[in-house]
């Protein structure tokens, strides 16, 4: 929390990918995304290419894979599911490493990991070397509804200050013997978050008031600007 | 709970991202009617609360944790409306600057959460509301209610897409079993919490709570004779 500029994922850098349009970045990381979930599930030959195409973007991003790797971690519960695949899969049964697994669940697996690692370190990589601000106007260059890219603009210039909010509560209700995690304390723990709702709703409020009293008229101006 | 990139195949994903894409054109017009100008902050604001209050985790059993979907939550709080388009933003944030689902599967993720959750976790809260007395006392029980279906259906839900478009050949009679188990537990954790929140805030401000509204028209204001002693 508290990252400055830029947002958790951000590695600050200048090289060709950070500079990219932001739409084209978005653009690309869909296109490409697509061509690999199209990808027919036993052609590994492919799935090497798209992921030497991948890690050639990483590097000419100078985001080293120390940064991103660690943070793959968002992927564990579907890897997990994608290791059962061949156990509770049926079809014919095949040996491996002394356990019997199902053959075609062993393939799908095998694709379902491959296609979902390829995807998590694409969106890595695009989050990495992307500002939120480049997004938002990348979005609206890809006439994504205005009220759209503006209710994502708050609650992006917000992010930080609710969370951080939020932490105080627990910080707090830590230091008074509550264990937020244990559903014993889950009333106290919804109390607060109620609060937290009706903080952010106000803030919503004043925020409101603050723009009207700017002139605010539907639209934003700055949302096309350079900060 | 994020769908990730290639669960489901390209046709599937292509499929759930139109209907996305039409849900949150539709909610843009109607989220005007119950927020007005107001719009932009407000829904901003509450897609913020939706996403810190996903951040907390509640253990559901065999060292794993669920956390809050929020989609009756911040139904019965903002209006449903409003509440799909605040899902919405969440889950594209998330897959764009968090890389928390797929890209491809944005508008699986938006379909399941962002539309799925609230229009069942909306419609049994509404259901209620009509069927059980009209006190303020309903409305915390009738959103548990509401986000206690709503997880398990989701979860149908996407085991429905995973019979057409899954790209695995698992016994699909199997997976229903374990999805709907799996997210009947969830469900209790998400109706504990959401009954919890919306009755502090309507203890709170009842005035802000969107389902809320209603039932607050129908109190007269009694004026009583002052105690003297």
């Amino acid at each position: 929390m508290g990252a400055g500029h830029g947002h958790r994922l951000h590695f600050h850098g200048h090289s060709a990918v950070h500079r990219a349009p932001a739409h084209l970045k978005v653009l690309a990381l869909l296109g490409f995304m697509l061509v690999v979930v199209a990808t027919p599930r036993e052609a590994y030959a492919v799935f090497a290419l798209w992921a030497v195409v991948l890690l050639g973007v990483i590097a000419l991003s100078r985001v080293p894979l120390t940064y991103l790797l660690p943070r793959m971690v968002v992927e564990v519960p579907f890897a997990i599911f994608a290791v059962l695949m061949p156990f509770i899969s049926h079809g014919p049964r095949t040996e491996v490493l002394g356990l019997s697994v199902s053959e075609p669940g062993l393939v799908a697996g095998i694709a379902l990991l491959v296609k979902g690692s390829i995807g998590v370190l694409a969106s890595l990589t695009l989050a990495a070397t992307t500002e939120p601000q480049d997004l938002l106007r990348g979005l609206q260059r890809l006439r994504m509804p205005d009220l759209v890219v503006q209710i994502m603009g708050f609650m992006i210039r917000y992010l930080d200050v609710v969370t951080a909010e939020l932490g105080r509560m627990m910080t707090a209700l830590r230091s008074r013997g509550c264990d937020p995690r244990s559903p014993r304390h889950w009333p106290v723990l919804a109390r607060s978050l109620g609060a937290l709702f009706i903080r952010s709703y106000e803030r919503g409020e004043r925020v409101h008031l603050a723009m009207l009293s700017r002139g605010y008229d539907g639209s934003l101006p700055q949302a096309g600007e350079a900060r | 709970m994020h769908v990730p990139d290639g669960f489901l195949d390209a046709p599937t994903s292509l499929a759930t991202g139109v209907v996305a894409a039409t849900a949150v054109a539709v909610s843009l017009r109607a989220a005007r009617r119950e927020l007005d100008d107001r719009t932009a902050p407000m829904a901003g604001l509450v897609a913020t609360f939706v996403f810190a209050a996903q951040m907390i985790n509640f253990p559901v059993g065999a060292g794993t944790s669920g956390h809050l979907m929020g989609g009756a939550l911040a139904a019965v709080l903002v209006g449903p409306w409003t509440a799909v388009l605040c899902l919405s933003v969440v889950l594209v944030v998330q897959a764009l600057l968090m890389a928390d689902g797929g890209i491809t599967a944005i508008g699986t993720n938006i379909s399941l959460i962002g539309i799925v959750t609230v229009a069942v976790g909306w419609g049994v809260f509404v259901l209620l509301r009509k069927v059980l007395p009209a006190r303020i006392s309903i409305v915390a029980p009738a959103a548990a209610a509401g986000a206690l279906l709503s997880v398990p259906v989701a979860a149908l839900v996407f085991t429905g897409l995973f019979a057409i478009g899954g790209n695995a050949p698992v016994d699909l009679a199997a997976v229903t079993a374990a999805m709907l188990g799996w997210h009947t537990v969830i469900g209790i954790g998400e109706a504990a919490v959401t009954g919890l929140v919306v009755a502090s805030v309507v203890a709170a401000r009842p005035d802000l709570v969107h389902g809320a509204r209603p039932l607050l028209a129908e109190r007269v204001l009694e004026t009583r004779a002052a105690v003297t002693s």
